[in-house]
């Protein structure tokens, strides 16, 4: 009875190595040829290989997450009276040398296998500090892992910098290990989700803009009726026919409208070159709430458009980030902020700035209140703006300026618009 | 957007349509080109798991686009010249280039594995649709030859982006050259889908160009074949240049290097699946009556042993000696050439020297 080595494989052009994912096959088993035996993952895909010989399987010689080298053994079958000669009709045998491994494998075969093969530690339980953290990859170009890893690492949102390993390169399992560390519960009355993703990305901007811009944050409330009435009136417009138009579009046009007559408030603080950027291109960021949590996508140059032209724009981005499919360039950018709590029914909120941005208006809900409206008392309109704003780059005056034109052209916006 | 019908013979309910030519549809041409795919699908599948074994550096597998091959190339002459792109497997097979032949190219032992001479069938082109205005050329040879051959010449729906391919349809139509232009269409680039590869329908645009373009059913292998049967005659006859776009689909991955689960659904491959080529004419064999036991017990065995042959093929093939690289660059060669040769032995022979003094 001989037996037979079957070595890992180049199978994707020029690799060099393969994790063991799976195991399809244990010793003792019959394989019959082209039998998946195992499953591999290489830096290009998870692959699975067909055993090369029938027979009874005497040896794994790697484990289910090791590291394997192309070239090292992987199994060894005894082939005795195997499908494989029972198949195929020529005598002459296709293994002329046993016991010598493959030697007819063709890529990449070069170097002494035993000698490249890494059998990888594995921690009975998590340790609480593990060597290397962080560890920069050639030229610091970050932690090395496989592109499957990143991917991986990426869908449930961890930095591969945060990843302790200590093989060369971040595994599958180092990425696994991390999760459950950072999930799990340390008391049954709470459960912990793991910081991510956008909620990640979200807390770090509004900590950052938080502790960076001292915020200054103006409020006005203002009767908005002809607004209302003037939305329902575009909305029967023939050259708003295929979009929606609702009163954000007015109030994206009102500040604007303010930035045009203010332009030193649409400004940015550039703390490293000690420098006030002064900004003629409003890209006008708007704050969306989205299943995957806050983004503020912008519209490029706004101020550029007509008016049809911002109300399919603004859809067109709100539709975009409903459907989750904002791109990362329509986040980049962005100048000033609108955010529309109204929407949520409530009054008024004191926003954040968007990073690097000198303004964020925010809007409340439009309620019918009882007003003051040409010396009565009427049902009118009626909802309540909030300014904030970079106190370094904007002054009380200033902010108080551009609120009240954004109150004023909403108050009565055919009258003011005419004014830009 | 004007459509076009696809031309079907063999509908995917594994029945004939009512056209003309399924008068022409015998058991025997049935049973023929049943026996053609299932054998090069199963070579295809030797192949792939070889490649898996580290047998093979790459393989780019057919599987699926049988019909396609298998139906074309039987519509035209034994004797007429074929340019194939890299895939089409199931066509050399058709003309009698064995296993070794085949596989020869993509173990690296040789840059490529027949004489296209000898099989009318030229050597695989990597390049993108070159082929095509090599297929051109050699139709204008023929025209200038006085032969009635017509050229057969095999690409995808990747390589009708092309500049090669556009030139290539629009010389054949400005010389009347004698060629049929075979596109499988297999809907996908690598990973680039043919929505995102051209804006008009191939055969569309060919029309443009002055060719006579049909669009078939490519996994329609009756359909295919009749589709080709015309298009080949009419230009034998002297109509000038044809293309025929068969819509197929590539089931497994651009290569063994490719993971195409990364860019395309589950689902689209069940749409597939339901429309695998072998199956729809198998449906149409047992529903006749015209493939009897014996028939496919005897099909089954020779593609096992046509399996194990490949395998064993695969793995016989020698390994060749390193300079006989520079004995085809040029016919006759030349003192450059030579030159080289002999400097890349001089280094190999110094690098087992070295391996001796290590020990």
């Amino acid at each position: 009875m001989t037996s037979e080595t079957f070595r890992l494989p180049d199978v994707g052009e020029g690799l060099t190595e393969a994790d063991v994912l799976t195991w399809h096959v244990a010793v003792g088993d019959t394989v019959t040829v082209n039998q998946t035996i195992v499953e591999v993952e290489t830096a290009k895909a998870a692959v699975e290989l067909p055993c090369p010989f029938g027979g009874t399987v005497r040896e794994l010689l790697a484990a289910e997450g090791d590291t394997v080298a192309v070239g090292a053994p992987l199994i060894t079958v005894a082939t005795g009276a195997e499908p494989e000669t029972e198949l195929a009709p020529e005598p002459e045998p296709e293994r002329s040398e046993p016991e010598q491994g493959s030697g007819s494998v063709l890529v990449g075969y070069g170097t002494s296998a035993a000698a490249t093969r890494r059998r990888r530690r594995r921690p009975a339980a998590p340790e609480p500090a593990r060597p290397a953290v962080g560890t920069n990859g050639p030229n610091g170009t970050g932690p090395r892992a496989t592109p499957p890893v990143r991917k991986m690492a990426k869908d449930a949102g961890v930095d591969l910098a945060e990843v302790s390993h200590d093989g060369e390169r971040i595994s599958r399992e180092d990425v696994r290990r991390h999760l459950e560390q950072a999930t799990t519960p340390s008391d049954p009355g709470e459960t912990r989700e793991r910081i991510a993703g956008v909620r990640k990305a979200t807390a770090a901007a509004v900590t950052t803009s938080a502790f960076t811009a001292p915020h200054v944050t103006e409020f006005l409330t203002v009767d908005v009726t002809a607004t209302v009435e003037r939305v329902a009136l575009l909305r029967g417009h023939p050259a708003f026919a295929w979009v929606r138009v609702t009163p954000l579009l007015l109030v994206a046009r009102a500040l604007l409208s303010a930035i045009r007559h203010h332009p030193e408030v649409h400004a940015r603080w550039d703390e490293a070159n000690q420098e006030i950027v002064r900004l003629r291109t409003v890209n006008l960021g708007i704050a969306a709430a989205t299943d995957r949590g806050l983004i503020v996508p912008n519209v490029p140059d706004a101020g550029s458009l007509t008016l049809p032209g911002l109300a399919r724009a603004l859809e067109e981005l709100t539709t975009t980030a409903r459907a989750g499919r904002t791109t990362p360039e329509r986040m980049r950018g962005g100048t000033v902020t609108i955010t529309n709590v109204g929407v949520f029914g409530v009054d008024a909120a004191t926003p954040i700035l968007n990073p690097g941005e000198s303004a964020i208006l925010c809007v409340g809900a439009i309620r019918r209140r009882p007003w003051e409206y040409r010396g009565e008392v009427a049902l009118r309109e009626v909802t309540t703006l909030s300014l904030s704003f970079d106190h370094r780059l904007v002054d009380g005056e200033l902010g108080s300026r551009v609120l009240a034109r954004v109150g004023a052209v909403l108050a009565d916006p055919a009258g003011e618009l005419l004014l830009d | 957007m004007e459509t076009t019908t696809t031309y079907v013979l063999l509908g995917t309910d594994g029945r004939l349509t009512d056209d003309p030519a399924a008068r022409d549809v015998t058991p025997e041409l049935c049973r023929d080109l049943y026996r053609d795919m299932v054998l090069a699908r199963r070579v295809d599948s030797e192949a792939y798991h070889l490649q898996r074994q580290g047998e093979l550096g790459l393989w780019l597998q057919s599987l699926g686009q049988e019909a396609a091959q298998v139906g074309s190339i039987r519509a035209i002459r034994d004797s007429d010249p074929v340019f194939p792109s890299y895939r089409d497997h199931a066509a050399a097979l058709c003309r009698g280039i064995g296993p070794e032949a085949l596989l020869a190219q993509w173990r690296g032992v040789r840059q490529s594995g027949w004489d296209p001479a000898e099989h009318r069938f030229g050597v695989y082109t990597l390049v993108l649709g070159a082929q095509l205005l090599h297929a051109v050329g050699y139709a204008m040879g023929v025209q200038r030859d006085g032969s009635d051959d017509v050229v057969l010449a095999y690409f995808g729906d990747g390589s009708s982006s092309e500049g090669e391919a556009n030139e290539a349809f629009n010389w054949a139509a400005t010389v009347h050259a004698p060629v049929v232009f075979f596109c499988q269409n297999n809907q996908w680039a690598i990973s680039t889908p043919t929505g995102r590869q051209f804006g008009a329908p191939l055969h569309r645009r060919a029309a443009g160009f002055g060719l006579a373009t049909e669009l078939v059913d490519g996994n329609d292998v009756l359909g295919v074949h009749a589709a080709t049967r015309r298009a080949v005659e009419a230009v034998r006859r002297g109509g000038g240049p044809a293309l025929i776009e068969a819509t197929t689909y590539r089931m497994a991955g651009h290569s063994t290097s490719d993971d195409p689960t990364r860019y395309r659904t589950a689902a689209e491959l069940d749409h597939w699946r339901a429309r695998d080529p072998v199956d729809r004419l198998r449906a149409l064999l047992d529903d006749r009556g015209w493939a009897d036991g014996a028939f496919l017990a005897d099909l089954d065995a020779e593609a096992d042993a046509l399996g194990a042959e490949t395998r064993r093929a695969c793995r016989a093939l020698p390994d060749p000696d390193p300079t006989a690289m520079f004995d085809h660059v040029l016919p006759g060669g030349s003192p450059t050439v030579d030159r080289q040769r002999d400097a890349y032995a001089a280094y190999l022979a110094s690098f087992e020297d070295a391996v001796e003094e290590a020990r």
